[in-house]
């Protein structure tokens, strides 16, 4: 992703899970969106952070990496059903692509995961990694 | 340097990352004897951050596990001041994107510290006396590193990744600041010139001249203005660069091993650097009783110790849960082969 | 539609890996096959839309309407750049129907072009990319394969489909494709071979996905009242359909299935008073094997996860009783230059319903449908077409 000013405006979103809620129909929204699509003009929109637990949807293993990421490959993605509701996009990070599933309870990280180039910003964001069971 | 207010430790937090590579899987790339290795160095492992940790990442973790056992609203954190010596950014602070992370933006100031291994314990010297002072209520010190050892050096064995962070207040604290000196003279031992990828250091000359000297006089000059003795402590943690140092200061100082062997974590992985003598706080923090009282002295090259007298309060056992143990991050472990290490580490240019 | 109306002429280029052709070579080639097939000399066409996912990033060259307009010699008529990522050749051809349909043309060609070899296989793929949601999916290095790896992945989960049934459609194009002198490649793939080719993005590997390639292809629109001026056989645009879901597939009700192709399906079955049954030979989207698979059921050929079994029933080869699709080879086997494949559907089409599709006509084809998908499924555009006579 290109232009520091396009990642700044979304890093309260991409550090902390604030996504946004309608106060209308209550529904949350992550990403964040302006507009509810149920409600459009009736809905009004507040912040809300989320708390980063979920579980697997559905991922894949990125063996054919994009631009930026071929030092990480291969690497897990994923689409994770957050408990507050929404699914969202990232990386599953810390773990062998046969260790996860579908179903696998995880938790956001921070992690960093691009940057733009050798002498560009560094683009960070929350990730997910699998919940190891306490001891 | 001694508060004439109340002050210290409201809620500790460590990360290490979870790959570690073994002495004898670097010593076999190098032709090196693992087993002579070991024993010099008294290290058998050494943690290694993946591609998508740096230090930002590893000061983040630290400090939610540390607001985690702080029970604060992020929000009330007046300073955040990042210790280490591989920021991602040589300008652009670490600090601002920890703050960003936890939600204590914008009320704050913030800065980034470096000062060697020491720069995480100076953190919290700042924190301190701007508590005490009066002008925050609380303030976070993290002292995190992913460091760098040159292919085919020494420093390659023991060069970690790993933080630690301490939020600093006033009220509900879990281990009180009785006193802090630091010891600090102009003495190139060890450095890193801008745009080097890789450290220089002196050989021979980073002991007795360095860690020891600075070492030895803060710890001692603490126990002055304190009008203490060894004995009076029940822990004493000293920056880790490997097994031998921390164990030969201790005892030259007068400590028993009973005293120092709790803090060791060198060993399991590795040295972590602006988090090492904080990670052996750490340790001791998630064992120590109410009423125990530590010694903490860290060593950064160039060069200088802070020395810390800290008592455990009975606060601590409500809280030590609230986050993962050191011990949980130190056995939750995947080793990786040299050339997995290499590409982790960035050692290849893409 | 406040008029009928028809295809009257049909071209497209080689699609390919062409060193030797340039974008602007490629449109015009097609233009001018369009052109002779309908026996025209250009003077007869009123306006021009043309899809192009990203000459921006292919070829630094954005305002290729009027690029095209000027290589091909149709100043001063209007040309109307159309993009909505890999359907942007289908919606160029909706927008043709639409604007002879509405009155305001008579004439208009619908043309699209790309042209992805001039930069490396990495930037390609990091335009195509530029489908996907740029600040949510891509930022985390999902991939477009990545994307509709995990749609495999959910529809293996719930419908129980395996890797071997993912095989069949790419199998079956490549077998077309060996009819196809235009399709990219001219060789048959085993089940086997592909599940043994290189991992892409798990579960899907490099025979499950379209390659990258060069083309250009081009139909000429008219009203059907006017259509035997140019064509003995005239073929009636019946349905013109288009929809839209979210752009990132997180935001979907349901990853599995494609709202907009079942969105747009429906529009295009009533306007044209037909049933999924009644359609004979389709073109539908296999920028992946899962593609195809999905896409048979979101157009209602078969139930929700019962693909699979179906192709291996081959109800879905040139010869089957039921539908034919991709006769052509589709995008895996004929190859995917990203604005130009919707309207190579279109040609296709017209080709079977004409009855000139050589050794892979679909025997007494009368009703045809294309499906044309943007991105991982953000718009879809589906046409249905019929013989004139």
């Amino acid at each position: 992703m290109s232009g520091v000013p396009r990642f700044w405006r979304s890093i309260d979103n991409r550090y902390r899970l604030v996504g946004t809620r309608c106060k209308n129909c209550g529904e949350i929204y992550f990403p964040p969106r302006v507009v509810c699509p149920k409600c459009r003009r009736k809905g009004e929109m507040e912040e809300v952070e989320l708390s980063g637990r979920g579980e697997i949807y559905t991922y894949s293993v990125v063996r054919v990496p994009p631009e930026g990421f071929e030092e990480k490959a291969p690497y897990v993605v994923a689409i994770v059903k957050l408990e507050e509701g929404p699914l969202v996009t990232g990386m599953i990070v810390d773990c062998d692509p046969g260790e996860i599933d579908i179903g696998t309870p995880v938790e956001a990280v921070f992690r960093r995961v691009s940057e733009d180039g050798e002498d560009g910003v560094i683009y960070y964001s929350l990730e997910f990694r699998p919940v190891r069971d306490e001891e | 340097m001694i508060p004439d207010k109340r002050v210290g430790i409201v809620g500790y937090g460590a990360y290490v990352p979870r790959y570690r590579i073994k002495v004898e899987e670097i010593a076999s790339v190098w032709g090196e004897d693992p087993e002579a290795i070991k024993s010099s160095l008294m290290v058998e492992e050494k943690s290694v951050p993946s591609e998508t940790e740096d230090s930002a990442t590893i000061a983040v973790e630290a400090a939610r596990n540390a607001l985690s056992r702080a029970g604060i609203d992020p929000s009330d954190i007046g300073a955040v001041f990042v210790g280490s010596e591989s920021p991602p950014y040589a300008v652009k602070p670490t600090a601002t994107i920890v703050a960003a992370a936890i939600g204590a933006t914008p009320d704050l100031t913030a800065a980034d510290y470096e000062f060697a291994c020491k720069a995480g314990t100076t953190a919290i010297q700042t924190c301190a006396g701007l508590v005490v002072a009066g002008m925050i209520d609380y303030g976070l010190a993290i002292g995190a590193d992913t460091a760098q050892g040159a292919p085919g050096d020494p420093l390659e064995y023991t060069a970690a990744a790993g933080g630690a962070a301490f939020v600093i207040g006033r009220d509900n604290l879990v281990a009180e600041l009785e006193g802090t000196y630091s010891y600090t003279t102009d003495t190139p031992d060890f450095w890193r010139r801008e745009g080097q990828p890789y450290p220089r250091h002196g050989g021979r000359f980073t002991g007795a001249p360095a860690y020891f000297k600075h070492i030895i006089n803060a710890a001692r000059g603490l126990m002055e203005e304190l009008e203490l003795s060894p004995e009076d402590f029940d822990y004493a943690v000293f920056h880790q660069p490997n097994g031998k140092f921390p164990r030969r200061v201790g005892r030259k100082l007068g400590f028993e091993p009973e005293q120092i062997e709790p803090s060791i974590v060198v060993d399991k992985i590795g040295n972590t650097y602006s988090g090492s003598s904080l990670l052996g706080l750490v340790k001791v923090l998630d064992q120590a009783e109410p009423g125990d009282r530590i010694l903490l002295v860290s060593y950064g090259s160039g060069a200088g110790s802070d020395a810390f007298s800290f008592v455990v309060t009975d606060r601590i056992e409500e809280v030590r849960e609230e986050a993962p143990l050191l011990e949980e991050y130190i056995e939750d472990r995947v080793y990786v082969t040299y050339g997995e290490y290499a590409k982790m580490r960035r050692k290849l240019k893409f | 539609m406040k008029r009928d109306v028809a295809i009257v002429g049909v071209g497209m280029t080689k699609f390919g890996e062409l060193w030797d052709k340039s974008f602007d070579d490629l449109f015009v080639e097609a233009g001018l096959e369009a052109l002779e097939d309908a026996g025209m000399s250009g003077d007869e066409i009123e306006a021009m839309f043309v899809g192009n996912m990203s000459a921006g990033r292919f070829i630094d060259q954005e305002h290729v309407a009027s690029l095209i307009a000027d290589r091909s010699g149709m100043n001063p008529i209007p040309c109307t750049r159309v993009e909505a990522a890999c359907a942007s050749g289908g919606l160029a051809v909706r927008q043709a129907i639409m604007a002879v349909a509405s009155g305001m043309y008579d004439v208009v060609l619908a043309g699209g072009v790309e042209k992805m070899t001039d930069v490396t296989t990495e930037e390609a793929t990091a335009t195509l990319a530029t489908a996907a949601d740029q600040e949510w999916e891509a930022f985390h290095g999902v991939t477009f394969p990545a994307l509709y790896a995990m749609i495999a992945r959910r529809h293996m989960h719930e419908y129980g489909t395996t890797r071997e049934h993912l095989a069949l459609p790419p199998v079956k194009n490549h077998r077309n494709a060996t009819k196809n002198p235009k399709a990219q490649f001219q060789f048959e793939i085993t089940v086997e071979q592909v599940i043994e080719s290189p991992l892409v993005a798990d579960p899907l590997r490099l025979l499950d996905c379209s390659p990258v390639s060069d083309g250009a292809a081009a139909v000429i629109v008219c009203p059907l009242e006017m259509a035997k001026e140019f064509t003995d056989t005239p073929i009636v645009v019946r349905a013109t359909a288009q929809a839209s879901d979210s752009l990132a597939l997180h935001d979907r009700e349901d990853i599995t299935t494609l709202r907009a192709t079942v969105e747009a399906a429906r529009s295009a079955y009533k306007q044209a008073g037909i049933e999924p049954e009644d359609v004979d030979v389709a073109e539908v989207h296999d920028c992946f094997s899962i593609a195809e698979l999905i896409a048979v059921e979101d157009l209602g050929f078969v139930e929700k996860g019962e693909a699979g079994e179906a192709y291996y029933e081959g109800m879905f080869e040139i010869d089957s009783d039921y539908v034919a699709v991709n006769p052509s080879g589709g995008l895996k086997a004929k190859g995917h230059p990203v604005g130009a494949s919707g309207v190579a559907q279109v040609v296709e089409i017209v080709e079977q319903l004409r009855g000139e599709a050589g050794k892979r006509q679909v025997d007494g084809a009368e009703i045809g449908l294309t499906h044309n998908v943007g991105g991982s499924g953000g718009t879809v555009v589906v046409h249905i077409f019929e013989r004139g006579d």
